[in-house]
């Protein structure tokens, strides 16, 4: 037998395709996805890379695809909407070389700005979907998934949650498959879609999905359990995990692929037990099929489409049992927030100073909507930030948005905001942009991006220059500044905000995370000086602490010496210490 | 053997994910089925973070259920207490006496509740270490978590060669020496 070897999901979608010959990966980061392709490029025979946005991930891997190579994408739930445009489409087209795409949804919301369901994306697009319960699975289905494409002409989505893509499990490793190129043949009729060839290959779609629905019957990704046949269970996923630890003697109906649904296969399975439960996270996708072809099945009425199962949840929900448990004891909650020395702080204690709303983006940024800073009032998605704003702008005039900004970071700006920006000088708006330049992708972990100087794969490349970029847009009035020098960045940001053009600020200091050695410097108080104002406390600064008698102390192994605190210290009672 | 619960709690940062490495390593070298589930993302950014991990013969869900917890591991007191019902009866919880206030009681909305460790013990067999100030004292508070672990090592059927043979394979090279030592350090707190 091969080595068995303890691997996270993700870890273990990446080994899927490098053992099934996949040659090209292309992939945005974001979370729960983001460890895919920062283990496949520890495989050198598969060329991998961040691409901007999702949507140009997908493009790559569609026209790898196209060419003859097996190709993955691989992206989080709402980047699969980023990329619907080519994967719509690329469903009529088919493949050439396999075309796998793994999907992450995120019950739970650990780490995303909603909860939709993939699978309801992919019924729309008319793409199969097979969905992994482990991370053994994770490998093996993505194994199935490029031979299915290739197989059915189409691309596959397998769809993970933050669980299973976050978890980790044995996986028994195989060698890589050779699998040669697929020649080239120009065919405009399958590759070229307009009107004329885009109704035929709708019509070769919609007999793909009834072809798909009948053999997936005989897929061996599906696993009927029959056990006691007073209920039985239709999961897939993750939950089938929670199926089988609450309810070890029931038969279980587990489903490998989940869109199309391999219906005979379920209606047998239906008919075989008395009482029948569709068990899947997030929206009735399975069940509210099942029911349509007339079979009894219990589901959402006692299950709900929020958040993440339990065992727990279903022996309650299921067998009506009271499990008594020991009662959470009330405890004040610990919300993610802005770590010490994190250059967005001082940005926002500025904004703050000045009384300035901000459109926010998605990024760590996205923290400084909570309290104590509390300066971003919306976060939509990716980009959304610059073109959010021009819209209020354009709904109220620009008197009104001379107390707004927008704040994005430099990979969001890279990702759509750009398209914003240039929006904006297009149709002369007048906002002001913060670009908070941190030099690399920060909440997702340190990704690199098109303006970091860096490929995915170590090279050094190119970096975009974010200045040059928004003046070759058309933005005249583009200012670079420490982000933390405060006086320099409170004036440049009055200024623009003041102004009746589009204004850029890059905001630039590298993400406190990113520079692993010890902090240069350390800040402490001075009791005897300090006059428990809390003033250096407005910024929200985890490493500062008040204590029961009042005293204000700076936490010494969490200080980052970025002395934004000093900053704020009108009694000059905050010492900075520089450390050897 | 039925599946052992082991739970590890802290604040988003503070090197969950490295403890949960070197159980991994610890129960896939006994030859068990494993599972672990980990918090990355947005969460790791200061916030409530809690690792799962389940091993036995064969082990389905990857996260522990409420109740069942054998060990609980919490480098923060505050986790301690907010996850202290996962354990089961007479299950042991081994807490890192530090305090790290969350933004509710940062800002002066919440207070930071007291007493902490002794609520704890009135329920729990509860096991306490200064572990920053111990760390400190060999010469890097980074490696307070193997301290931590150290501790939680007794209540667990491993031998002490297995865990420091794992610990080896598991830390960067040049760091081996002080997270034996710590680890000793835990194991011989009583």
């Amino acid at each position: 037998m091969s080595e068995k070897v303890l691997m996270l999901g993700n870890e273990a979608f990446a080994r899927g395709a490098y053992e099934a010959g996949c040659k090209v990966s292309a992939a945005y980061p974001g979370t729960p996805s983001t460890e895919i392709s920062e283990n496949i490029v520890k495989y050198n025979e598969i060329y991998s890379e961040w691409s901007p946005n999702e949507k140009v991930a997908m493009e790559v891997a569609i026209g790898a695809s196209i060419i003859g190579v097996r190709a993955l994408a691989s992206m989080k739930h709402v980047g699969l909407n980023v990329a619907a445009d080519p994967l719509f489409t690329a469903s009529y087209i088919g493949v050439n070389g396999g075309l796998v795409a793994i999907v992450a949804d995120d019950p739970g919301l650990y780490s995303s700005q909603n909860e939709q369901d993939t699978r309801a994306v992919a019924r729309a697009a008319k793409i199969p979907v097979l969905e992994p319960s482990d991370s053994a699975e994770a490998k093996e289905f993505v194994r199935f998934a490029f031979d299915l494409s290739e197989k059915y002409d189409t691309p596959v989505i397998v769809r993970s949650t933050t669980r299973l893509s976050h978890s980790q499990g044995l996986v028994e490793l195989n060698d890589r498959q050779d699998i040669e190129d697929k020649p080239y043949v120009r065919n405009a009729a399958k590759n070229v879609m307009m009107p004329g060839n885009a109704k035929g290959r709708h019509l070769v779609v919609e007999s793909r999905e009834l072809a798909l629905m009948e053999d997936g019957c005989d897929f061996p990704i599906n696993t009927v359990e029959y056990k006691a046949r007073n209920i039985g269970f239709i999961t897939s996923g993750i939950p089938y995990q929670y199926v089988k630890e609450a309810f070890p003697d029931a038969s279980v109906l587990k489903l490998g692929i989940v869109n199309p649904l391999p219906r005979k296969l379920i209606e047998e399975f239906a008919s075989k037990v008395d009482t029948l439960y569709v068990i899947e996270e997030l929206d009735p996708i399975i069940e509210e099929q099942v029911k349509s072809w007339g079979i009894d099945a219990i589901g959402k009425d006692i299950l709900t489409v929020q958040g993440e199962y339990s065992t727990n949840m279903l022996i309650r929900a299921i067998k009506g049992e009271k499990i008594s448990l020991t009662t959470p004891a009330q405890v004040p909650n610990r919300p993610p927030v802005l770590c010490p020395g994190c250059p967005h702080r001082s940005v926002y204690t500025v904004l703050k100073r000045l009384k300035i709303r901000a459109a926010g983006d998605i990024g760590c940024y996205t923290l400084g909507a909570v309290a104590p800073l509390a300066v971003v009032d919306t976060t939509i998605c990716m980009g959304a930030s610059i073109s959010s704003l021009h819209g209020m702008e354009k709904a109220k005039g620009k008197d009104y948005i001379k107390d707004w900004v927008a704040v994005i970071g430099d990979g969001t700006f890279l990702h759509t905001g750009i398209n914003s920006l240039i929006n904006m000088v297009y149709n002369k708006g007048t906002g002001t942009v913060l670009i908070l330049d941190n030099s690399t992708t920060g909440m997702t972990g340190h990704q690199d991006h098109a303006s970091t100087g860096k490929t995915l794969m170590g090279e050094a490349t190119y970096s975009v220059d974010l200045e040059k970029l928004c003046k070759a847009v058309g933005v005249e009035h583009v200012r670079v500044v420490n982000a933390f020098d405060s006086k320099k960045l409170e004036k440049t940001i009055k200024e623009a905000v003041a102004l009746d053009e589009i204004a850029v600020i890059i905001a630039q200091a590298p993400c406190a995370l990113l520079d692993k050695s010890p902090a240069s410097l350390q800040n402490s108080i001075d009791q005897d000086i300090c006059k428990k104002c809390g003033l250096c406390m407005k910024p929200g600064c985890p490493a500062i602490t008040k204590m029961e008698n009042g005293d204000i102390v700076i936490n010494d192994t969490m200080c980052d010496g970025c002395c934004l605190c000093v900053d704020q210290c009108r009694f000059d009672a905050i010492k900075s210490i520089k450390l050897s | 053997m039925n599946t052992k619960n082991i739970m590890i709690v802290g604040v988003g940062g503070q090197g969950t994910l490295l403890t949960s490495r070197i159980l991994g390593g610890l129960t896939i070298s006994a030859g068990y089925d494993v599972k672990l589930s980990e918090v990355h993302g947005m969460a790791q950014r200061g916030g409530s973070v809690v690792t799962f991990v389940r091993y036995g013969e064969k082990v389905y869900e990857p996260i522990v259920e409420e109740g069942k917890a054998d060990v609980l591991i919490a480098f923060e007191k505050l986790e301690a207490l907010r996850y202290a019902h996962f354990l089961k009866e007479g299950g042991a919880i081994v807490v890192n006496d530090q305090q790290i206030d969350p933004m509710p009681v940062v800002i002066g909305a919440e207070k930071y509740p007291q007493n902490i460790l002794e609520e704890l013990s009135k329920n729990y067999r509860l096991f306490k270490v200064d572990a920053i100030t111990e760390a400190k004292k060999l010469g890097n508070s980074k490696v307070f978590n193997v301290i931590v672990l150290g501790i939680a090592a007794q209540h667990m059927e491993f031998s002490k060669e297995e865990w420091i043979s794992v610990i080896e394979n598991t830390v960067p090279a040049k760091t081996i020496d002080i997270n034996k030592k710590a680890f000793e350090l835990g194991y011989n707190i009583k």
